[in-house]
């Protein structure tokens, strides 16, 4: 259950890139909390801010304007990121573009001790490997020596996700984790998430253009449209009684079996 | 290793590994199997091709194929050396502003453009002539390197500045890397084909600018090289002599490697860039 803690609170919060004439707000004025151990989704069509709004809570990007707060501190008050990164992670949308191409996935996942201070010993960062392996269902051996483009987008998936059992983060920002896979493997993902809410307590948001896979997950939706977020609620608010025109397009866009499941499935 | 394969099924690419095959022979082959020495007189001056010796001498009756192996090889040397310059300088500038952006990259991106819009031939032909003495080969190829980096650092700066929003850089740094860390391993490993690519035309260029300036007698005092040659031959009236030999074959030699480069360097681009693959 969520707490009533904030995990995230922003105020104002704008990203403009650009200078002059071409500058253009990718996040424009957002106002928003993010409670401990709540699941969000920000849901929205291509380029309406979402990534750009997802890595201002992962400090990949600096707000221009406006308060973000992590746990009531400025998100960039640590001098090092490392202290936010090492307890807020990212599952990345395209698996095969967030690991490097020149590298064993082996020692890529192994890289993620680079977050701590002080890494642990050769064998027990080997073992972490493996367990975090054997969390996603994948047998260490199966991937041994392996380089990234010798491996399925399922499995690749899963190893990003295997990053965050090693990692073991509070919160985790999920950035279109399954747009790029099957139903089946699409399934499999959403199923490791949850695990991984239960397993760690984790907060979770859920960056998305899938209204229909939001209503499942979250327990509040973030509508975004051109920076703006113009529609935040419950799933069973957003989808019953939309109030903005964006949140009904994206609504009449999800194919209308799915929508006949919005209308009667029973939350879980 | 597909792409080496594709490489080696490419034309242009085996012709240009054939030349310059054939003009690294030419410089290292001969010391091993006759005795050449660029600095002994054989004969007199402007003797023409014999059996003896195969290109004749020059005006002071130096044997030309001593004088165009050890021209050959300075050439190489001064080219080499200009492109592993100008490559790792233009690398690191562009690298660095691209993946830095922000403030850093506007002053690197200055700076090059600064350096860019300065005719770098003419640097050179200022910084050589004002040297009277101690211009060596070596000297010649450092004032190459650093006038013919920018173009490197504004192709580099450009590429990394598309890779530092990639995925893979994200993950690197929420990983924990600092700035060198994604630099060396997640940004360069992602140019290197095209940094080949790269040195290799850097080469061609620093070959060319060599002989230009030697040519106009501001070459390297010390050691003989195609340039210097040419440089002679003009000087000591082979044109007007007749003596065809003294300036012919430095200049097919220059020819010959410059576009050796050149097509190595186009076919190459060819198979790395798939947009330009037929």
């Amino acid at each position: 259950m969520p707490s009533d803690s904030l995990c995230f609170e922003a105020n104002h919060l704008s990203r403009a890139f650009g200078h002059g004439r071409r500058r253009r707000l990718a996040v424009n004025d957002a106002t928003f909390t993010i409670r401990e151990r709540e699941i969000v989704s920000l849901v929205g069509q291509s380029g309406c801010g979402k990534t750009v709004l997802a890595k201002m809570l992962l400090r990949l990007e600096k707000p221009t304007s406006g308060q973000l707060l992590f746990r009531g501190r400025p998100i960039d008050a640590a001098a090092d990121p490392r202290e936010h990164w090492r307890q807020v992670q990212a599952v990345f949308q395209d698996p095969y573009a967030a690991f490097n191409q020149f590298f064993s996935i082996r020692s890529q996942l192994k890289a993620a001790f680079h977050l701590f201070p002080q890494r642990p010993s050769e064998r027990e960062m080997e073992e972490r490997v493996d367990q975090a392996l054997l969390a996603v269902n994948i047998r260490p051996p199966d991937i041994e020596g392996k380089y990234p483009f010798e491996l399925s987008g399922g499995q690749m998936q899963r190893m990003l996700l295997a990053r965050i059992f090693i990692l073991r983060p509070q919160v985790l920002i999920a950035d279109e984790p399954t747009s790029m896979v099957d139903a089946c493997s699409r399934a499999g993902i959403l199923e490791y998430l949850m695990k991984l809410k239960e397993e760690l307590q984790m907060t979770i948001v859920f960056v998305t253009h899938d209204i229909g896979l939001a209503y499942y997950v979250s327990d509040r939706i973030f509508i975004l449209h051109e920076g703006q977020i113009v529609e935040q609620g419950t799933p069973d608010a957003v989808t019953q009684s939309p109030t903005s025109p964006v949140t009904r397009q994206l609504l009449d866009d999800i194919p209308s079996l799915h929508r006949e499941w919005i209308g009667r499935a029973p939350r879980a | 290793m597909k792409l080496i394969r594709h490489l080696l099924r490419t034309p242009g690419f085996l012709v240009g590994a054939t030349l310059l095959g054939l003009t690294l022979a030419i410089a290292f082959l001969p010391p091993l199997v006759m005795s050449l020495d660029a600095y002994q007189r054989v004969g007199l001056a402007y003797l023409p091709p014999t059996a003896e010796h195969w290109l004749g001498t020059d005006h002071l009756g130096i044997d030309m194929v001593a004088l165009l192996v050890a021209g050959l090889r300075s050439s190489l040397y001064v080219g080499f050396l200009a492109g592993i310059i100008a490559t790792t300088l233009g690398t690191l500038i562009g690298v660095y502003g691209g993946y830095k952006g922000g403030l850093i990259d506007d002053l690197l991106t200055a700076c090059t453009n600064l350096f860019l819009v300065i005719p770098s031939l003419i640097v050179l032909i200022l910084l050589s002539g004002s040297l009277q003495e101690g211009r060596s080969l070596t000297l010649i190829a450092v004032f190459i390197g650093c006038t013919t980096w920018t173009w490197t650092a504004r192709a580099v700066r450009a590429q990394a500045s598309s890779l530092r929003s990639r995925d893979h850089v994200a993950l690197a740094r929420i990983n924990g890397y600092g700035t060198l860390g994604i630099v060396f391993l997640h940004i360069l490993p992602y140019l290197l084909s095209y940094l080949f690519m790269v040195f290799i035309l850097q080469t061609a260029s620093g070959i060319l600018s060599e002989s230009v300036i030697s040519m106009l007698g501001l070459g390297p005092y010390d050691s003989i090289s195609l340039g210097n040659l040419l440089n002679q031959a003009i000087r000591n009236e082979a044109l007007s002599d007749g003596a065809w030999w003294a300036f012919f074959p430095p200049m097919v030699l220059i020819t010959v490697i410059a576009f050796a480069l050149y097509v190595i360097n186009t076919s190459m681009e060819g198979i790395f860039n798939p947009r330009l693959r037929k």
